[in-house]
């Protein structure tokens, strides 16, 4: 079927013998209200689960709000201010998931933005397989973190695990604490994310390095270009905005860090990798302190817009120069 | 940088022809190449063999050493065991998690093409707001909603059902925004061949728009559905009666009740993987192309 039997075939159908010519002469300007009706469905979800909830969470943050109680006195910025007093526990216990997941976005990221760019390349010529390739890398990435974390428990067993005894087989004979003791968990939580995850990023930087203009390419050979200079020069100038949006993503999801720490550390050792989300999700639907538990994740929140500001103001400034 | 809507697999670097004695010193270059690339799968998809070896292995040989990656004796125990233990409905889980994932999906896939064709191509008051608004909440992290959403689905009396994993995660900025960017890039004449018919807006949309987008739409479809299906976080805590978990947030029970049972908790983990592994065979390229222009918005 061409597309111009599409377009007028299957309308024709539709259309009841006894439709008059000012009925369809009202239809070509469309109904006034056709527009919202077209959006409502959509605004409704996105109105009551995304809008409201943006102002409620505020509005929450500002009492006490427990589930249980009856009484949720307003407490101003209390529950902030609280957040910011070194002597309260909840404090302490805060910046301490805080400190966990800065950790993790800053062991995580260079890993996750550096190595699938090199896959990418890897990936972007021309060869036998290369579709199977990236359907292989990006496997785990379909997996789900319970299944992942699960998964790798296992593996990563301190005694029965593959990776321990394949280690003992190299000749590392003491049995690594993966899951129990610094630094292993944070090479554990980094490790597994960077499997889990890289095919994702690589997928994306693929897909921009074939938004590339091969004329540049080109043209930098007959200048002479060695491999090198095509990728300062050409690729990465190239891969500007993809990259932009590379490293934003990834320090947003890194930074969502939960999964991975529940189901693989606990937070262990004490409370070492115990990461912001996880705190958050235990003061709220553990402690059922929803009131602290959204100051919290504000806190959280505006942190990485700063982030996300900082970087997109970075990546524009080198543009200029 | 533009929007490309050409699938990534369709546009080949253009390459020189090689002279035959260059061609075949070429391909001795690539024996490293291929090399590094199979290294790299294998590590990639050992772990998943590895699950699937396991969950068909006794206890005693999943502990065993050396480990074996073929079960010496091939065993459903660990299958058996989640079937029949009533403490783990693994098969409600599977219910649930299907239940879920497909209601998510159909009301992604309905409400965000509304929309989206609105936004792409009617013109009314509020249009910019309503796309601003949207798109703004692109970047917004997730966690922000979770208190209260938490609260709004207790009020709703959601918690501890089905509909609190369908409807709040269906309000997708991201099947909106990328939606419309397709529904632009469609030919405005068929349409307007349509409405010179005397079709209305709705016949357009249901019988020229979706039919020529049926590829962006399944692509979101998949996505969607992975999405609500390895969702862990909201329904570890929405959910409490065993019953009801999905099997994302059962997985973590049947850890917990299994411990080093480990080829009943890997049955359980291949249980989950089963269908999104089923799915990504299926429908790889929209995963892919829906990822890949992910990245093109800039």
């Amino acid at each position: 079927m061409t597309t111009a039997d599409l377009a007028s075939q299957p309308v024709r159908e539709d259309r009841a013998p006894e439709q008059t010519a000012p009925r369809a002469r009202s239809a070509r300007h469309g109904s006034r209200y056709a527009p919202y009706l077209f959006l409502a469905p959509f605004m409704i979800i996105f109105g009551v689960f995304v809008l409201a909830p943006a102002a409620y969470g505020v509005w929450i943050s500002l009492h006490n709000w427990d589930f249980f109680l009856p009484s949720r006195p307003w407490v101003g910025l209390g529950n902030y201010l609280e957040l910011f007093d070194p002597t309260a526990l909840v404090a302490v216990q805060f910046w301490e998931s805080m400190r966990a997941t800065g950790l993790f976005v800053l062991f995580s990221v260079p890993f996750l933005v550096v190595i699938p760019l090199g896959l990418a390349l890897m990936l972007n010529r021309t060869f036998p397989g290369r579709t199977f390739f990236r359907a292989v890398y990006f496997a785990p990435y379909v997996l789900g973190v319970s299944v992942i974390g699960v998964l790798w428990q296992y593996l990563l067993n301190a005694n029965a695990g593959l990776i321990n005894y394949h280690l003992a087989q190299l000749g590392i004979a003491e049995a690594i604490p993966w899951l129990t003791a610094t630094p292993w968990v944070w090479v554990t939580l980094v490790g597994v994310t960077v499997w889990w995850t890289l095919g994702f990023n690589a997928v994306v930087y693929l897909a921009g390095l074939q938004g590339i203009d091969t004329t540049l390419y080109e043209a930098a050979r007959v200048d002479g270009a060695t491999k090198r200079h095509e990728f300062w020069h050409v690729t990465l100038p190239g891969l500007r905005p993809v990259l932009l949006f590379v490293i934003t993503i990834t320090i947003l999801a890194s930074a969502n860090v939960f999964g991975q720490a529940y189901l693989l550390t606990g937070g262990a050792p004490s409370s070492e990798t115990r990461t912001a989300i996880m705190y958050i999700a235990q003061t709220g639907f553990e402690q059922f302190r929803i009131g602290k538990a959204s100051a919290m994740s504000y806190i959280l929140a505006l942190l990485l817009i700063g982030v996300s500001t900082l970087n997109f103001l970075l990546f524009r400034r080198q543009e200029r120069n | 940088m533009a929007v490309s809507t050409t699938a990534p697999s369709k546009a080949p670097a253009p390459r020189p022809a090689a002279s035959p004695g260059r061609r075949r010193s070429r391909a001795w270059a690539q024996v490293p190449f291929y090399a590094v690339l199979l290294a790299l799968s294998v590590a990639f998809f050992a772990p998943i063999l590895w699950m699937i070896s396991t969950s068909f292995k006794t206890a005693g040989d999943a502990t065993a050493l050396p480990p074996q990656w073929i079960p010496p004796t091939w065993s459903t125990e660990g299958y058996q065991t989640l079937l029949t233990d009533p403490q783990v409905p693994v098969l409600r889980w599977l219910a649930n998690s299907l239940v879920a994932g497909i209601g998510h999906t159909v009301l992604v896939l309905a409400t965000a093409a509304l929309a989206a064709y609105a936004l792409a191509r009617m013109n009314f008051r509020g249009k910019n707001l309503a796309f601003g608004l949207i798109v703004s909440t692109l970047f917004v992290p997730g966690f922000v909603f979770l208190m209260p959403n938490y609260l709004i689905v207790d009020a709703l009396d959601w918690l501890d059902s089905m509909w609190a994993l369908i409807v709040p995660s269906a309000a997708s900025a991201f099947g909106v925004f990328f939606l419309r960017q397709f529904f632009l890039s469609l030919p405005r004449e068929l349409e307007e061949a349509a409405l010179l018919d005397g079709a209305n807006r709705w016949q357009i949309f249901r019988r020229v728009v979706v039919p020529l987008s049926l590829a962006p739409l399944s692509t979101l479809a998949v996505l969607s559905f992975l999405g609500s299906w390895n969702d862990f976080l909201w329904p570890l805590y929405v959910l409490f009666n065993p019953e009801n978990l999905t099997l994302p947030a059962g997985l973590a029970t049947l850890r917990n009740a299994y411990g080093t049972d480990f080829p009943a908790v890997m049955a359980g983990a291949v249980l989950a993987s089963l269908p999104v592994l089923v799915i990504y065979a299926v429908a790889q390229r929209y995963i892919i192309a829906g990822v890949s222009r992910s990245g093109l918005k800039g």
